[in-house]
C-alpha cells in the first residue's frame, strides 16, 4: 500500500500517525510546498512574542520521519491529482503514484481587493513561518514602527499579540463591530477589547480600509486616515479545494468529507483547514479551522485509508486563545439559555439548549474547563447531573457515582 | 498498562497526594523547604463534596485529547504515558479546554503542567499513591 | 461564667518551622483542635480538645506535631493525685457518673510480667521452629474422656462440635455499634484468612457479614439484641454473655443517638431508641438456668455450634467456672479486669474485678481438682498484649486467647480512651460515615494479619525453645513457667514455682 499525503501541518502530521497506528509498513509519501520541518503553525505569534523559539517549533521530534518511515518531499507542490492514473502531479510535471492520498492543503489567507494595496510594500499576510520572518524583518527591533493590522479575528488578534511589544504603535482596524466575532459573544468581545486597549492596542471596528494612498497611509470608509509603516493583512482565509475540486470531489467552500475523512471520490482523503465539518454544537456544516480538529480529521483519514475504521463525528468550535496574560477558553454555540457570570477579571458563559451545554465561554479563569467542553463532545443530558453544582466550576462532582467510577476508576 | 485509580468511598479528603505531588515534583530533597510559605501546584486534586471526596489526576488515556489538540507538540504519549516538555509548551491552554477531566493545569512558569506518574522526578512511581493512608488512589493494572 | 477548674490535659507542640500549613491536621480531627488562621497565616490549635489520639501527628507529613502531657500541676501528692482532684472536679461540675473507655489503666500488678519461661538447655534439646513441625492448632470444645469402638475395632466419631483455632488467638467481642462497620469487616476478613473467629457482641450481625459467618461467634447477651434463628445458625459458636472484664456486674447502654438505621436493622430495635442491656440475664439466676438456655440454644441450633459462656474474672470465678463447666457449655471464656470496652462507670473499671492471670489459673486447677477440666475448653481475654502473654496463658491452662485491645491497635486505635464519644478519628469507635471510611479493611485486615503472623512466628519460637512442638503439650504445663517477685501466696495461686526453684 502506497500513501500520498498532500501537506505537512497538523492535519497530515495527524493522517501520518493514523496510517502507522494501522500499518507499519506501507510507503507513504508525504509532499508539502513549505520547505520546513512540520512546525506548529500556530506557534508563529508565540515565536515573535519570544515564547518559543523556531527549533522548538517543531511539532514533531526531529526524528519523525525516518521513525514513521516518511518520504518527504518538502518544498515540493502538487499542482493536481491525476486520479484515473492514481497519481500526484507536481510542479515539474513528475508524478509520484498513490493507492490512497489525503489532501491536508490547508487555507490561504483572503485578501480583498482594496485600491493601493499593491502599492503597500512593506505587508505580509499572517499564516506561515515565512510570514513570520518577513513581518519580524520589516519591524525590526528598534520599536520604532507603526503597525496596521486589517483584521481582529483571531490571526489578527495573535498576531498582534506577538508583535505588541516590538511596534512603536499597533492598531487594527476590523469591518465586524467587535473583535473575534466568530470566537467570542458581544460582552466578551468588549472585555478583551479592554484588557487590550489597556496593553496599548488602538481598535477602529465597523471600519475598514478603503483605499491605500501612499504605501504608508490608509484612508477608511469613515474617513479615518491611518499612517503605518508595516501592514498586516489578516482579514481571513480560504480552503485550498482546488486540487480536490478538479477532480470531481464535492466541495461547498471547503471539501465535503464523511465522518471517515472521505471525499466523494474514491480512494482521495482530507482532512483540516481544507475541509467542512458537522458542528454538533450548532447543527450546521461549516469550516472548522482549528487544530484539534484538524488533528482528528487527519487521524481518522489516516486510520480509514490504511484499512482501519475509525469515526470522527464530534466536531465543534473550540478555541484556547490567551492574549498577553489574559488567558479565554470557548467552545460550542452560543445560541440557547445563557448563564452569565461576571466578576472583576472573569467572565463565564455557559449556554444550553434543550438539555445540553452547547456552548461556552470563560475568560480569566479557565481552570479545568476541559470539563464543560466534554459535556458539549459528549451530550451529556443535564438532567443526569448536578448541572447547578458543574455551574459553580468545572467539576466531576457534578457527575453521577457510577459515571465517576467510569471516569476514575476504569482504564480509557 | 499501570495507571493512577480512584477508589472514592475510602477518599479521605485530606489532600496529603497534592502536598506528596508537589514535593515529589519541586526537585528538592526536603519537603518543608520544597513547601513552606508557597502556593503548591499539585497536578492530582481532591475534589470536595458532601462526605464525598476524590483525587483526580491525569487518566493518561489511551486515545488522548490532550495530545491531539497540542499546537505545539509539547504534549505527547511515550509507553502511555503522557508528558509534557514544558519547555516547548506556550501556555496556550489547548489542552486545558480539551481534558474531560480537568487535569491538566497551570504552573508556576506558565507551561501547562499534569501527571507524568513521577515518572520525570526521582521517585520514579506515583508518591500520591505511595502517601495516601487509605488506598483511596492505587497505582495498578485495571 | 462558671470558673474553670481544670486545665488541659494535653499540649499541642508544632514546629513552625517544620509546618507547612498543608491542613491535614485541621482536617483529620473530629475534635476540632486544629485550625488554619488566614491573619496569621498559620495553623493554631486548641488543645483543651485534644484527646491524644495521634491522628494528626501520624497524618502531618513533616512530623511537625507531637502531642505532650501538661506539665501544669495541681497541688498533688501520693494520696490526692492530679486526677484524683481533677475527677472530684469534673463530678462536682456534672453531676454525674464518670464515664470512660479501653482497660483498666491502675497501677496493679501484671502478674504476664512477673512470670519467666523456660527454656531447654543440654538434657532435653529445644526445637528449631524453622527446621521441624511445630504445631499450633488448637480445637476449642469438650474431649471426650474415654475412646469407644465399634466391633471392627474402629473408633466411633462421637465428637461434640468444636472449634478449629489455627492459631490459639481469637478476636474477643466488640458489638456492630460499639465499633464501626469497616472494624468488622477488617476483623471478620482477618479471621478468615488467619483461621480464627471474630466475635459478633451483643449488637447482632450486619446482614453484610454473614459471608464470614464461618468464622464468626454470635454472641447472646442480657438485651438480646440481634438474636434471632438466623442469626444463632449463621456463626460457627455461640456464646452467652454473662459478665464483661471491664464492667463486671453491670449492663450496658447504647444511646438513641447511636441507634442508626443500620444499626437498629442489625439489633432488631426501633431506631433512635436507646439500647440498654440489663445487668443480668432476666432468665438466669442460677446454674440451673444456665443451663437451661445453653440447651436452648443448642436446640436452636442443632447441636452443630459449641455454645461458649463467658464471665468476668471475679473473685469466686473459680467456683463459678465449675459450675458453667457442668451446666452443658463446651468452652469458659474468662475476661480479666483489664479488657477493654467502649464505655464503662470509671470507678466500675478501675476497681472491680481480679486479674486474668489469678483467674486463670484458679479456674484451671479447680477444674482439674475436679475432674471436669476436659468438659470445656478455656478461653481468657482482658489484656492480652503480646505473643509471650499467650504463651504464659496457654502454659497456665488456657486453650486459647481473645484479644481486642491489641487488635484495635493494629486498627489504629491510639488508647485515647475517648470511645465513648463516638468521634474517634481512626474510624473503629465510631459510628459516623466521615470517621468510619477512615478504616479501609483492605489495610485493616492486612495489619490484623501480619499482626498474628508475627505473634505465630514468636508462639513457635517460644514453645521450640521449650523443646515443645505442639500447643497441646504446652497448655497447663506450667513447670515452663517461674514467678519473680512474687510472694508465696500468689505463687501458690498460679500454681509455678519462683525462679530459681
Amino acid at each position: 500500500m502506497k500513501y500520498v499525503v498532500i501537506g505537512n501541518a497538523t492535519a497530515a502530521i495527524g493522517t501520518v500517525e493514523g496510517i502507522r497506528s494501522v500499518d507499519q509498513t506501507g510507503e507513504i509519501v508525504l509532499i508539502s510546498s513549505e520547505p520546513h520541518f512540520t512546525y506548529g503553525r500556530p506557534l508563529i505569534s508565540y515565536l515573535l512574542l519570544g515564547k518559543t523559539t523556531e527549533e522548538k517549533m517543531n511539532y514533531r521530534p526531529a526524528n519523525f520521519y525516518e521513525k514513521n518511515h516518511v518520504t518527504t518531499m518538502l518544498g515540493r507542490t502538487v499542482v493536481k491529482i491525476d486520479k484515473d492514473a492514481k497519481a500526484v502531479v507536481l510542479e515539474n510535471g513528475e508524478t509520484v503514484s498513490y493507492d490512497k492520498v489525503a489532501i491536508c492543503t490547508g487555507s490561504r489567507p483572503f485578501v480583498p481587493p482594496m485600491e493601493g494595496l499593491d502599492t503597500v510594500e512593506d505587508q505580509t499576510p499572517f499564516m506561515t513561518l515565512d510570514d513570520a520572518h518577513r513581518l519580524a524583518d520589516l519591524l525590526g527591533d528598534q520599536k520604532d514602527k507603526d503597525v496596521l493590522i486589517i483584521g481582529a479575528g483571531l490571526i489578527g488578534l495573535k498576531c498582534a499579540e506577538g508583535i505588541l511589544h516590538l511596534s512603536k504603535s499597533l492598531t487594527i482596524i476590523d469591518m465586524a463591530p467587535r473583535i473575534l466575532p466568530n470566537v467570542l459573544d458581544d460582552y466578551g468581545s468588549a472585555f478583551l477589547q479592554e484588557y487590550l486597549e489597556q496593553l496599548g492596542m488602538r481598535f477602529y471596528l465597523s471600519d475598514s480600509v478603503a483605499k491605500f494612498t501612499t504605501p504608508h497611509h490608509a484612508v477608511c470608509k469613515s474617513g479615518l486616515e491611518l499612517d503605518f509603516d508595516v501592514l498586516v493583512v489578516a482579514v481571513g482565509v480560504r480552503p485550498n479545494t482546488q486540487l480536490a475540486e478538479e477532480i470531481g470531489c464535492d466541495v461547498n467552500r471547503g471539501i465535503l468529507v464523511n465522518s471517515h475523512s472521505q471525499t466523494s471520490v474514491p480512494d482521495v482523503y482530507a482532512a483540516g483547514d481544507c475541509t467542512v465539518s458537522h458542528d454538533i454544537a450548532a447543527n450546521v456544516d461549516r469550516i472548522l479551522a482549528i487544530l484539534p480538529n484538524a488533528y482528528q480529521q487527519g487521524e481518522v483519514a489516516g486510520v480509514n485509508m490504511a484499512g482501519g475504521d475509525k469515526v470522527f463525528d464530534c466536531a465543534f468550535p473550540m478555541n484556547a486563545s490567551g492574549f498577553l496574560g489574559l488567558h479565554m477558553i470557548t467552545a460550542g454555540s452560543y445560541d440557547g439559555d445563557a448563564y452569565v457570570t461576571k466578576d472583576d477579571g472573569v467572565y463565564k458563559k455557559l449556554v444550553v439548549r434543550d438539555n445540553k451545554l452547547v456552548g461556552f465561554i470563560l475568560i480569566g479563569d479557565v481552570d479545568r474547563g476541559g470539563i464543560y467542553t466534554s459535556l458539549i463532545r459528549d451530550q451529556i443530558p443535564l438532567d443526569t447531573i448536578d448541572f447547578d453544582l458543574i455551574r459553580e466550576h468545572p467539576q466531576l462532582m457534578a457527575f453521577a457515582k457510577s459515571a465517576r467510577a467510569q471516569k476514575l476508576a476504569q482504564p480509557h | 498498562m499501570k495507571r493512577v485509580y480512584v477508589n472514592e468511598q475510602w477518599c479521605l479528603g485530606c489532600h496529603l497526594c497534592e502536598y506528596n505531588c508537589a514535593f515529589a515534583n519541586s526537585g528538592m530533597s526536603d519537603m518543608v523547604k520544597a513547601l513552606k510559605d508557597r502556593n503548591i501546584f499539585p497536578r492530582i486534586r481532591v475534589e470536595e463534596g458532601d462526605s464525598i471526596n476524590f483525587a483526580v489526576s491525569c487518566r493518561h488515556c489511551d486515545n488522548p485529547l490532550c495530545v491531539k489538540g497540542c499546537i505545539s507538540g509539547a504534549l505527547s504519549i511515550e509507553n502511555g504515558v503522557i508528558s509534557i516538555d514544558s519547555d516547548k509548551c506556550v501556555g496556550c491552554f489547548t489542552c486545558v479546554l480539551s481534558c474531560p477531566y480537568g487535569c491538566i493545569s497551570t504552573s508556576e512558569s506558565g507551561a501547562v503542567q499534569k501527571c507524568e506518574l513521577c515518572t520525570k522526578n526521582a521517585d520514579g512511581t506515583p508518591q500520591c499513591v505511595a502517601g495516601c493512608p487509605n488506598n483511596a488512589i492505587v497505582f495498578e493494572e485495571r | 461564667m462558671a470558673i474553670e477548674y481544670l486545665y488541659p490535659q494535653f499540649e499541642v507542640l508544632r514546629n513552625t518551622d517544620r509546618c507547612i500549613a498543608c491542613r491535614v491536621c485541621e482536617r483529620q480531627c473530629s475534635e476540632e483542635v486544629h485550625h488554619y488562621d488566614h491573619d496569621l497565616k498559620k495553623m493554631v490549635s486548641d488543645e483543651s480538645k485534644c484527646v491524644c489520639c495521634h491522628r494528626c501527628v501520624s497524618l502531618c507529613p513533616t512530623r511537625a506535631l507531637k502531642i505532650t502531657k501538661t506539665n501544669h500541676q495541681f497541688r498533688e501528692n501520693a494520696n490526692w493525685t492530679g486526677e484524683v482532684i481533677q475527677e472530684v472536679y469534673r463530678q462536682a461540675e456534672s453531676g454525674g457518673t464518670l464515664l470512660s473507655s479501653m482497660g483498666n489503666p491502675k497501677d496493679y500488678p501484671i502478674y504476664w510480667d512477673k512470670i519467666l519461661i523456660n527454656a531447654s538447655q543440654v538434657t532435653n534439646p529445644s526445637i528449631d521452629p524453622l527446621r521441624e513441625p511445630m504445631e499450633i492448632r488448637t480445637y476449642l470444645g469438650k474431649k471426650p474422656n474415654t475412646i469407644e469402638r465399634d466391633e471392627n475395632g474402629k473408633i466411633i466419631p462421637n465428637l461434640t462440635p468444636r472449634l478449629r483455632l489455627d492459631i490459639p488467638v481469637m478476636f474477643s467481642a466488640m458489638s456492630y455499634g460499639s465499633i464501626s462497620y469497616n472494624a468488622h469487616a477488617s476483623l471478620a476478613r482477618a479471621s478468615k484468612a488467619m483461621g480464627t473467629f471474630y466475635n459478633t457482641g451483643e449488637g447482632g450481625l450486619h446482614e453484610d457479614f454473614y459471608q464470614w459467618g464461618g468464622n464468626t461467634i454470635v454472641q447472646v447477651a442480657s438485651g438480646r439484641f440481634g438474636v434471632e434463628k438466623d442469626y444463632l445458625n449463621a456463626g460457627a459458636a455461640v456464646e452467652i454473655k454473662i459478665g464483661q472484664g471491664a464492667k463486671p456486674g453491670i449492663g450496658g447502654h447504647l444511646p438513641g443517638a447511636k441507634v442508626a438505621a443500620d444499626i437498629s436493622r442489625t439489633r432488631m430495635i426501633p431506631e433512635g431508641t436507646d439500647a440498654i442491656s440489663p445487668a443480668p440475664h432476666h432468665d438466669i439466676y442460677s446454674i440451673e438456668d444456665l443451663r437451661q438456655l445453653v440447651f436452648s440454644l443448642k436446640e436452636a441450633t442443632a447441636y452443630k455450634k459449641p455454645v461458649i459462656v463467658k464471665i468476668s474474672a471475679v473473685h469466686n470465678v473459680a467456683a463459678i467456672a465449675s459450675g458453667i463447666a457442668r451446666s452443658g457449655a463446651d468452652i469458659i471464656a474468662i475476661d480479666g479486669y483489664r479488657g477493654g470496652t467502649g464505655a464503662a462507670p470509671t470507678r466500675i473499671r478501675d476497681n472491680v474485678g481480679i486479674p486474668i492471670e489469678l483467674a486463670l489459673a484458679a479456674v484451671d486447677q479447680r477444674l482439674r481438682d475436679e475432674g471436669i477440666r476436659d468438659n470445656v475448653s478455656i478461653v481468657v481475654g482482658g489484656s492480652i498484649r503480646n505473643s509471650a502473654d499467650i504463651v504464659k496463658a496457654i502454659a497456665l491452662g488456657a486453650d486459647a486467647v481473645y484479644i481486642a485491645t491489641a487488635a484495635l491497635l493494629t486498627l489504629g486505635c491510639h488508647l485515647c480512651r475517648t470511645c465513648q464519644k463516638g468521634k474517634c478519628n481512626w474510624g473503629i469507635a465510631t459510628q459516623r460515615p466521615e470517621l468510619v471510611k477512615r478504616l479501609n479493611p483492605d489495610i485493616g485486615s492486612q495489619r490484623l494479619m501480619n499482626l498474628l503472623n508475627a505473634w505465630g512466628h514468636e508462639i513457635r519460637e517460644m514453645m521450640g525453645g521449650m523443646g515443645i512442638n505442639s500447643i497441646e503439650a504446652l497448655r497447663g504445663n506450667r513447670l515452663m513457667l517461674r514467678g519473680i517477685g512474687l510472694n508465696e501466696k500468689e505463687l501458690e495461686i498460679l500454681g509455678i514455682k519462683h525462679a530459681g526453684e
